[in-house]
């Protein structure tokens, strides 16, 4: 009895002793390693491979990515980086042989012009418009104010004589 | 000015339906390949059923050909093996088989019971050709020029339609007769 008490006491700490027991083995499969005789080069290899996009499961980069073909990929940059290459070399040797679509950063040339402006352009839009409802409201304002004195004692005698009507009658 | 705004979003409404109806039908998985345009690259691998034989991109010299990608784990190279046979047979287009990342053993054996549609084989274990190539998964098809020149890849399955379709008007461009 003691002993089932003592459990039942520690049973979150005995469930997550097994969940992530559990868990371990799916970890340990996402991980090949790679090691770079200088903490420079890791970095390096590490920003290349989650730029690069892997093909066959297209919403990945290679870093995240288990398919066989990221594997490769992964193994060619390794390969690349330690006999010497930049990233430039290496970027551009799987683009010749993938294509653009993997590069998650495109290059800026004509035909990806308006990719890279959009942003610009939907900002310089929206600044515009609100620039523009800010102008109008402004100007309306300033149409109210450029009423005389003598009509805005009129139309202070019309508000109040509708207030105390509308009173009287509420 | 004022009604001319009006319609604005009508506009806006117009230009985003053209746009992304353009994308409708269109297979997002399905990747121009890098390499059209550009020489077979350069390989050495040894022939699927003589290891002593090596073959080289030499092999597309002549008259235009195709190159298939496949290997006996890819469910899809099996659906579209009956209709290779046929390219082979009736229409007599010279297919170079890539078997890729696969084992000897068991490609000659599937290519003994289904029959072999290749006039060669090449043996690609590691997938070296296949990475030079682009190819991000079985089958693929490339359509190869006489000069060795890469004029097309299709993704996916070849059956009659695609043959009709896509392979066939390329080939004859490239001076085949089919």
């Amino acid at each position: 009895m003691a002993i089932f008490r003592l459990f039942s006491r520690f049973a979150p700490a005995w469930l997550a002793a097994l969940l992530i027991v559990l868990a371990l083995p799916a970890q340990a499969v996402v991980r090949d390693v790679y090691s770079f005789d200088t903490e420079e080069k890791q970095q390096r290899y590490q920003t290349m491979i989650t730029e690069l996009r892997c093909p066959k499961c297209q919403n990945q980069n290679i870093a995240d990515s288990n398919s066989s073909i990221s594997e490769d990929m992964r193994d060619e940059v390794y390969r690349m980086m330690t006999n010497g290459a930049s990233d430039v070399e290496i970027m551009d040797s799987l683009v010749g042989r993938f294509g653009e679509f993997i590069r998650y950063k495109p290059l800026l040339e004509k035909r990806t012009l308006l990719l890279w402006a959009t942003p610009a352009i939907s900002v310089l839009g929206g600044l515009l418009i609100v620039g523009g409802i800010v102008l109008r409201s402004r100007r309306n304002n300033q149409i109210d104010s450029e009423l005389s004195a003598e009509e805005r004692a009129r139309v202070e005698k019309i508000m109040d004589g509708h207030n105390g009507k509308s009173d009287s009658q509420a | 000015m004022k009604r001319v705004l009006l319609f604005l979003p009508l506009l806006v409404a117009l230009v985003l339906g053209v746009l992304l109806f353009s994308g409708i039908g269109k297979d997002p998985t399905k990747l121009d390949s890098a390499l059209v345009g550009k020489a077979m690259p350069e390989f050495a691998l040894e022939d699927l059923h003589q290891p002593e034989v090596q073959v080289s991109q030499q092999v597309f010299q002549g008259e235009p050909s195709l190159l298939n990608v496949w290997g006996t784990w890819c469910p899809s190279c099996r659906a579209e093996h009956a209709d290779l046979m046929w390219l082979a047979k009736n229409e007599g287009v010279p297919i170079v088989g890539l078997n890729y990342k696969d084992q000897r053993a068991e490609a000659k054996a599937w290519l003994e019971r289904l029959g072999d549609p290749y006039s060669t084989s090449i043996y690609d274990p590691k997938g070296s050709l296949g990475f030079d190539l682009g190819v991000y998964g079985a089958p693929e098809t490339f359509v190869i020029g006489a000069d060795g020149t890469v004029l097309h890849r299709h993704v996916g399955v070849v059956n009659k339609q695609v043959w009709e379709e896509t392979l066939r008007p390329l080939l004859n461009q490239a001076g085949g007769q089919y």
